[in-house]
C-alpha cells in the first residue's frame, strides 16, 4: 500500500471458556501501520468487531511495556512472535509483510488452561512462589542494607535470573510443557544473595514439589525456554537448581519450612 | 468544612516516634479477630497486606490482575530515594524532607514528608533482607544515582527495573502470607464499591472478571491501594487497566478526593505515533544523569530536521539548544519533571519541536558514550534504550532519542489524614491512590519510596490504632447495607449492558483524553478549562446514549470491565476541570497560564491557596463542595522554587 500500512490475515483461536472446544476464527486486519504494536493492531481488529456486532478477541495484555508479564500470544510457532527477547506488546507490525498470514494462539500446556479465547490461568505459577519464593523475614528488625556487601558480580548475576516476567513462555515453548526456568530463576536469584542461604536447599524442594504438584513436564534440555524468553533467562540456572535439588535430596537437607498450624 | 489532618504536635523529628507511641495496640492473641480488606496488590497494597498479616491480621487482598505480581508498580524504570548518605555527599533525612517539599511546590504537609524522608531508611533495609538485587558497587556496597529536584545521590536502583524487584519483593512477602493462610488472595476480582454501615468501612462489593459474579467481603477496615488515575488522560505511562474506579466509587460513597487536578506530565516519553497508539511509554528520568536535552536553536533547522533532510548528529553544536542546562545552570538536566516538561512544550510552542510530528526535543547520549563508553552506558540503561529501539526501529546508540511529555502519575488522590485514613473510619487509601506526600509535584524516584512507607511503615501502625478502637467484633455480614449496595453495583451492571448504540467505549475515551490534554494539561486557563467542563458533560451525556458494551455479565468481559471504568473517568474528568479552574494559581505540576513570573516560571499565590482542596460528592451531576484543609507551614520557609 502507498502508505506503507498493511493488510493482514489472522487466524486466531476462539475458545468460549475452559470447558468448550476452540477452533481457530479468520479475520481480516486492514491498513494496519507498521509503527503498531501487535496489540494495537488486535486493538483495531477488536474494535472494527465491536461495531460489526461481532465478539472481541480476549487476551491479556496490561502494561504494555515489556515488564508485567501480563501478555502472551502464541505468534507463528513463537511464543511473544518471532523477535527475539522481547513480548508480544512490544512486536511491532514492522517485523511482518503486507499480506502476510498470521497464527495466533494461546499458551498450550496441561497446567495452563485456557479461560477464554487466548488468555491462559497462570495461577500455578503464583502457587510454586507461595510454595517458597521468599526469604522469611518480616517487616522491620532487619539488619542495615549495608551490612552484609554482596560482590558485584553475585548482585549482578542475582538480578539476571531475578528479571524473570512470569508471563509463561518458557512453558509454552517447552515440548514437555516444563516450567523449570521459570522455577529455576527464583531459586537462583534468592540462592546465590546471603540473604537466601538459610532456606536454600527448603527452599528448592518445596518449590520443585509444588511445580510436579501443578502438572508442569520435566526438562529434556532441549533448550527452546530459554531461546524464546522475553528476558533472557539461561539455561544455567536450571543447572543450579539441580545441584541444590540433589545436595538437598542426597545430603538429607531437611525440609525446614513454616507450616501455617506450626505459626 | 475544615478539616483535620491530625499531624501530631511537637518538633519535626519528633511527630512520628511521639504518635507511634501515642497510638492504641491490639494485643497478639486479638489481632487474629480483625479481618483487613486491601484492594489492589502494588507497592502499597502489597506491602501493606504482607505486613499486616506478619502481624496476626487475617487479610483479604484482591487485584483485578491475574497475579499480584502484575500490579503496575512493576514498571516503575528508575528507582527509589532513601535518605541512607551513603555517598557521604551531604544527604540527610532533613534534605530530603526539604527537597520533597520543594518540589511539590509547597503544597504538601510538613508532617508527612517528615515521617516518609524518616522510613525511607528502612524500605532499603527491608527490601535488601528479602533478596531484591539492587546495584551494587565493586566493594559491594550499594550504589546510587541522582534524579531530578535534589542536588544529591540518594537514588537505590536495580538497573531500569527497580519498580519490577520491588513489587516482586513485596509479592515474595505476600505469597509467604498467602502460603501460611494469613492472607487470601482475591485476583482477576475487581473492586467496584464500598460498603458502609454507620458511616463506617466494613467491606467491599467485587465482580469476578472470570464468571461474572458479584460477591461482598466483610471486613473491620477496607485499605485501598488502587493506584493513581492518569489514564483519565487516555493516553499515559499508566497501564492499560489502571483505572480510578475503586477510589472513585469511595468517593461517591463520602471519601474526599483532595487536589484532583494535580497530575505529573513526565518529561521523558517516546513521543505519538497515530491515532492507534494505546499509551505512551517513559523513558526514565535516571536518563538525564547522563543524558543531554536539547533542541535546534533555529526553526529553520527544526523543520530540516522533521523532514528528515538532515539527523540529529548532523546538527552543529553552536546550532544546538541545551536549554536546560542554559536555563537552570545549578541543576542543568536534573531540574524537576514539572520544569523540565514545561521548558520542553515551550521549544515545540517555538517551532523548534523535532520528529516527524514536531512533538519532541533530543535526549542525547553521544557525550556520555564519547566519556564512559557505550558498554557503560548499556550497564546502566541497557533495556531501557532497547525499549526504545523497539518501539521507534532507532538505534539511540548512534541518535539521539526523541522525547516528548507525557502524562506518568497523579498527585491528587483521596483525601487521608495523618493515619492514612480517609474521612470515612476504617477506610484507608495508600500509595499513589491517596493525596498525601508530593504536593503539586512528585520528584523522581519518590512514589516508590512512598508506597513502600505507608504498606510496610505507616499503616501497620496507626491501622491498629483504629482497630483497638472499634473492637474486634465480627461485622454482621447479614447486614442490609451489604446486599443493598450489591444491588446497586448490579443495577449499574446492567445500565452499561443495556447500552447498544454506535460508540466504542474505547473512543469516548479517547475522546475524554483529547479533551483533557488540551485543557488541563500541561497549561491551562481559565477560559480553556470552562470550555472542558461544557465538553466533558455533553460526552459523558452521550455515553450514557450512545456507547456500545457488547456481551454478558457472567463471562469474561473486558469490554463491560472497560465501559465501567471510563464511566467514572467521564466523572472524575470534571471534577479535575473544576478543581483546576478553582486554583487559579500556578504550582508544580498545575500550571496556569494567568499565573506566572516574569520567566514563565509557576507564580503560586500562598495567601489564598496554601490549602488542600478536598471535593465532597453531592450527587450525580450536582457540583461538589470544596473543603479545604489549610497547609500550616511550621517549620519551612515558603518562597517562590528556584533552580537557577
Amino acid at each position: 500500500m502507498s502508505n506503507g500500512n498493511m493488510n493482514l490475515t489472522l487466524k486466531v483461536w476462539r475458545q468460549k471458556n475452559a470447558e468448550s472446544k476452540g477452533a481457530f476464527v479468520t479475520y481480516k486486519a486492514e491498513n494496519i501501520s507498521p509503527d503498531m504494536s501487535f496489540l494495537e493492531m488486535l486493538d483495531v481488529v477488536n474494535e472494527g468487531l465491536i461495531h460489526t456486532g461481532g465478539e472481541p478477541i480476549h487476551f491479556d495484555h496490561d502494561c504494555r511495556e515489556g515488564i508485567c508479564g501480563m501478555c502472551s500470544l502464541y505468534i507463528n510457532g513463537h511464543p511473544h512472535g518471532p523477535k527475539n527477547a522481547i513480548t508480544t506488546c512490544q512486536l511491532h507490525m514492522r517485523t511482518f509483510h503486507d499480506g502476510e498470514i498470521i497464527v495466533i494462539e494461546p499458551w498450550r500446556a496441561a497446567a495452563f488452561p485456557v479461560i477464554k479465547d487466548l488468555a491462559v490461568d497462570r495461577s500455578s505459577f503464583d502457587r510454586i512462589q507461595q510454595a517458597g519464593g521468599f526469604v522469611s523475614v518480616n517487616t522491620g528488625g532487619v539488619p542495615d542494607a549495608n551490612e552484609i556487601p554482596i560482590p558485584k558480580v553475585i548482585a549482578d548475576e542475582a538480578f539476571n535470573s531475578a528479571t524473570c516476567i512470569g508471563c509463561g513462555a518458557c512453558v509454552a515453548a517447552c515440548k514437555n510443557a516444563s516450567a523449570m526456568l521459570f522455577v529455576s530463576a527464583k531459586v537462583t536469584q534468592l540462592g546465590m544473595l546471603p540473604q537466601g542461604q538459610p532456606e536454600r536447599y527448603s527452599r528448592v524442594q518445596a518449590m520443585v514439589a509444588q511445580m510436579d504438584a501443578e502438572g508442569f513436564g520435566n526438562c529434556t534440555n532441549t533448550g527452546a525456554c530459554e531461546a524464546e524468553c522475553p528476558k533472557e533467562i539461561k539455561m544455567t540456572n536450571i543447572s543450579r537448581m539441580n545441584n541444590d535439588y540433589f545436595s538437598a535430596k542426597l545430603f538429607g537437607q531437611e525440609e525446614l519450612h513454616e507450616h501455617a498450624s506450626g505459626e | 468544612m475544615s478539616l483535620d489532618a491530625k499531624i501530631p504536635k511537637g518538633p519535626l523529628a519528633e511527630k512520628w516516634s511521639t504518635h507511634k507511641f501515642n497510638l492504641k495496640l491490639v494485643n497478639p492473641a486479638n489481632k487474629r479477630k480483625y479481618d483487613v480488606i486491601v484492594v489492589g496488590t502494588g507497592l502499597a497494597g502489597a506491602s501493606a497486606a504482607a505486613s499486616l498479616a506478619e502481624l496476626g491480621y487475617n487479610v483479604k487482598a484482591f487485584c483485578f490482575q491475574d497475579s499480584p505480581r502484575r500490579a503496575h508498580s512493576i514498571a516503575a524504570q528508575g528507582g527509589i530515594n532513601a535518605a541512607k548518605n551513603y555517598q557521604n555527599d551531604g544527604d540527610s533525612v532533613y534534605r530530603l524532607f526539604y527537597d520533597t517539599i520543594k518540589g511539590g511546590d509547597y503544597r504538601s504537609r510538613e508532617g508527612n514528608v517528615y515521617r516518609l524522608a524518616e522510613v525511607s531508611v528502612n524500605i532499603i533495609d527491608q527490601c535488601v533482607a528479602q533478596g531484591v538485587p539492587f546495584a551494587r558497587e565493586y566493594g559491594g556496597l550499594l550504589d546510587n544515582r541522582s534524579f531530578g529536584g535534589s542536588q544529591v545521590s540518594r537514588t537505590f536502583y536495580a538497573r531500569g527495573q527497580t519498580g519490577q524487584q520491588l513489587l516482586l519483593g513485596a509479592y515474595s512477602a505476600l505469597n509467604r502470607q498467602i502460603h501460611l493462610g494469613k492472607v487470601k488472595m482475591y485476583t482477576r476480582t475487581e473492586m467496584l464499591d464500598v460498603v458502609t454501615i454507620d458511616g463506617q468501612a466494613k467491606g467491599i462489593v467485587t465482580r469476578s472478571l472470570i464468571n461474572g459474579e458479584v460477591e461482598t467481603h466483610t471486613g473491620h477496615a477496607v485499605l485501598l491501594g488502587t493506584g493513581g488515575y492518569g489514564n483519565v488522560f487516555y493516553l499515559s505511562t499508566n497501564a492499560i487497566g489502571s483505572n480510578v474506579t475503586a477510589a472513585w466509587r469511595a468517593h461517591k460513597r463520602g471519601a474526599f478526593f483532595a487536589n484532583p487536578c494535580y497530575t505529573q506530565i513526565h518529561p521523558t516519553c517516546i513521543p505519538v505515533t497515530g491515532d492507534h497508539q494505546s499509551k505512551l511509554t517513559l523513558m526514565s528520568e535516571s536518563l538525564r544523569n547522563d543524558g543531554r536535552v536539547w533542541a535546534p536553536k533555529t526553526i529553520a533547522i527544526a523543520e530540516q530536521l522533521r523532514k528528515g533532510a538532515i539527523k540529529a548528529d548532523q546538527v552543529k553544536e553552536d546550532d544546538r539548544d541545551y536549554f536546560l542546562e542554559r536555563k537552570y545552570p545549578s541543576f542543568g538536566n536534573l531540574v524537576p519533571r514539572d520544569v523540565a516538561s514545561r521548558n520542553a512544550k515551550e521549544m515545540v510552542d517555538d517551532g523548534r519541536g523535532v520528529g516527524g510530528s514536531g512533538f519532541a526535543v533530543f535526549l542525547d547520549f553521544a557525550d556520555a558514550i564519547h566519556r564512559l563508553g557505550k558498554d557503560a552506558v548499556a550497564a546502566k540503561y541497557g533495556n531501557l534504550f532497547d525499549m526504545y529501539y523497539q518501539i521507534t526501529d532507532e538505534d539511540p546508540y548512534k541518535q539521539p532519542m526523541r522525547i516528548y511529555p507525557a502524562v506518568h502519575y497523579t498527585m491528587g488522590g483521596l483525601w487521608v489524614d495523618y493515619n492514612l485514613s480517609t474521612n470515612i473510619p476504617g477506610l484507608y487509601a495508600l500509595g499513589e491512590c491517596n493525596f498525601s506526600d508530593h504536593g503539586a509535584n512528585r520528584l523522581g524516584a519518590s512514589a516508590l519510596m512512598q508506597g513502600l512507607a505507608d504498606g510496610y511503615f505507616v499503616i501497620p501502625y496507626t491501622l491498629g490504632d483504629y482497630l483497638a478502637t472499634i473492637g474486634p467484633k465480627p461485622v454482621d455480614a447479614n447486614h442490609p447495607a451489604f446486599e443493598k449496595t450489591k444491588q446497586e453495583v448490579i443495577t449499574r451492571i446492567n445500565k452499561l449492558l443495556a447500552l447498544k448504540g454506535t460508540k466504542t467505549v474505547n473512543e469516548y475515551h479517547r475522546d475524554l483524553g483529547h479533551i483533557m490534554w488540551e485543557y488541563c494539561g500541561m497549561a491551562r486557563t481559565a477560559e480553556g478549562l470552562t470550555k472542558a467542563k461544557g465538553l466533558i458533560q455533553a460526552l459523558r451525556a452521550d455515553f450514557w446514549k450512545n456507547a456500545i458494551v457488547v456481551g454478558s455479565n457472567e463471562e469474561v468481559n473486558p469490554a463491560l470491565e472497560r465501559a465501567g471504568r471510563v464511566a467514572d473517568f467521564l466523572e472524575l474528568g470534571e471534577l479535575m476541570v473544576d478543581d483546576a479552574l478553582m486554583r487559579k494559581e500556578s504550582c508544580g505540576g498545575h500550571f496556569r497560564l494567568e499565573s506566572q513570573t516574569p520567566e514563565g516560571e509557576a507564580l503560586r499565590d500562598d495567601e489564598h491557596f496554601a490549602f488542600v482542596a478536598a471535593w465532597e460528592y453531592n450527587g450525580d451531576n450536582q457540583p461538589e463542595v470544596l473543603n479545604k484543609e489549610i497547609l500550616d507551614f511550621e517549620f519551612v520557609h515558603l518562597t517562590q522554587r528556584s533552580y537557577k
